[in-house]
């Protein structure tokens, strides 16, 4: 009885969809319930819900995202709407293009090279270290930028995600042991080193960081593209 | 909203179709950002222009977009569930050099950025007495 209802209703995407995002206002009901505590990340709980669920149904991602690919579609626009803070707060950023264009080159270089150097260092597969290079760069730009030096695509893009909970978590406590205190550098941090999901963390705060979220974002991934190929070069094969 | 739906998935488009035509190595979305940018500064400050109820359409669907991007990722990231195997087995180096290079990349941006900033605007407030810093707390 129970796999004559389920077999059906499983085929129609709309329950995975309903399902993503049930998971998704879960999750931000538990974070309001923690006190907006970064901790309580809205992705990750929603992504381990998700991925308990389909452990539990036994279904497999590809049927999955039949229905959520509806979601994940409009990661485009939301991307193109980042222009929207990046040209209301055009005056920051053209103050501060000099610092802007080194600390993103800075932040570009250490997260990819130490990334790929660790990984290399504690005995990781060459797969898995290359699945790390690009992975500070917003999901769709690192998986085809593994794809291209051969690094895992899905794997980058769980990195990918797994690294922006973590800056999303982590980022405004650990900027302000450094005594790092305006807007401008917290949202520059949140686009390079965590890309869209702590820029959506960072974003709702304040225009300006959401500005300089998105041109983290979109300069690192400019970057990125030109250090992960040469990063895939240098390394050598076991 | 339908004006600014189809501003942004036509930016999108346009930048698709330059991504293929000049075999740029940036996925469309990203080009899409940066070519609403430019029209934005440039050709159409008016889609920015707040009406007399509030933001303008364009500005209001772009937050309604960003506050909820977390949502967006959901998907993507259940990827990882294809991926558990190379992570049962390479679980340390995976989640160290994670750690590490997150941080690292976090805390470099972050305090580069702030010490070339608060250096040039030490600068300018002498010289101008200008001063433009909203604080974190």
């Amino acid at each position: 009885m129970f796999r004559t209802l389920w077999a059906p209703l499983a085929l129609t995407p709309l329950l995975w969809l309903t399902l993503t995002l049930a998971a998704f206002a879960f999750g931000q009901a538990v974070q309001r319930l923690c006190r907006r505590s970064p901790l309580a990340n809205p992705v990750l709980i929603a992504i381990l819900v998700m991925v308990a669920i389909l452990k539990c149904t036994n279904t497999s991602y590809a049927e999955y995202f039949a229905g959520a690919q509806f979601i994940n579609f409009l990661l485009g626009p939301a991307t193109v709407a980042l222009a929207v803070p990046l040209a209301l707060n055009l005056n920051h950023i053209r103050r501060s293009l000099r610092g802007l264009g080194l600390a993103l080159l800075a932040g570009s270089l250490t997260s990819a090279i130490s990334g790929v150097a660790v990984v290399w260092a504690m005995g990781g597969g060459r797969e898995v270290a290359l699945s790390m290079a690009p992975k500070a760069v917003t999901t769709p730009i690192a998986m085809s930028l593994a794809q291209e030096v051969g690094g895992v695509p899905a794997l980058t893009a769980a990195l990918a995600i797994a690294g922006g909970i973590i800056a999303a978590v982590v980022g405004r406590t650990v900027l302000q042991w450094f005594r790092v205190d305006d807007w401008r550098s917290h949202g520059l941090a949140a686009g390079v080193a965590g890309s869209g999901v702590a820029a959506a963390q960072i974003a709702p705060l304040s225009g300006v960081a959401a500005a300089f979220a998105a041109i983290g974002i979109g300069l690192n991934g400019l970057v990125t593209a030109f250090i992960v190929p040469l990063v895939a070069l240098l390394l050598p094969m076991k | 909203m339908p004006f600014a739906l189809t501003v942004l998935i036509g930016a999108q488009l346009a930048g698709e179709v330059l991504r293929r035509l000049m075999h740029l190595p940036l996925p469309g979305p990203v080009i899409g950002m940066f070519i609403l940018a430019v029209v934005l500064v440039t050709r159409a400050q008016s889609w920015l222009t707040p009406t007399e109820s509030g933001p303008s359409a364009l500005d209001k669907t772009a937050t309604t977009l960003i506050s909820n991007m977390g949502l967006l990722f959901v998907p993507a990231g259940v990827g990882i569930i294809a991926e558990l195997s190379v992570l049962r087995r390479e679980w340390l180096p995976i989640v160290t050099g994670l750690l590490v290079s997150t941080v690292l990349g976090l805390v470099v941006t972050g305090v580069v950025m702030h010490k070339i900033t608060r250096r040039a605007e030490l600068n300018s407030v002498l010289s101008t007495g200008d001063s433009n810093n909203e604080d974190v707390r």
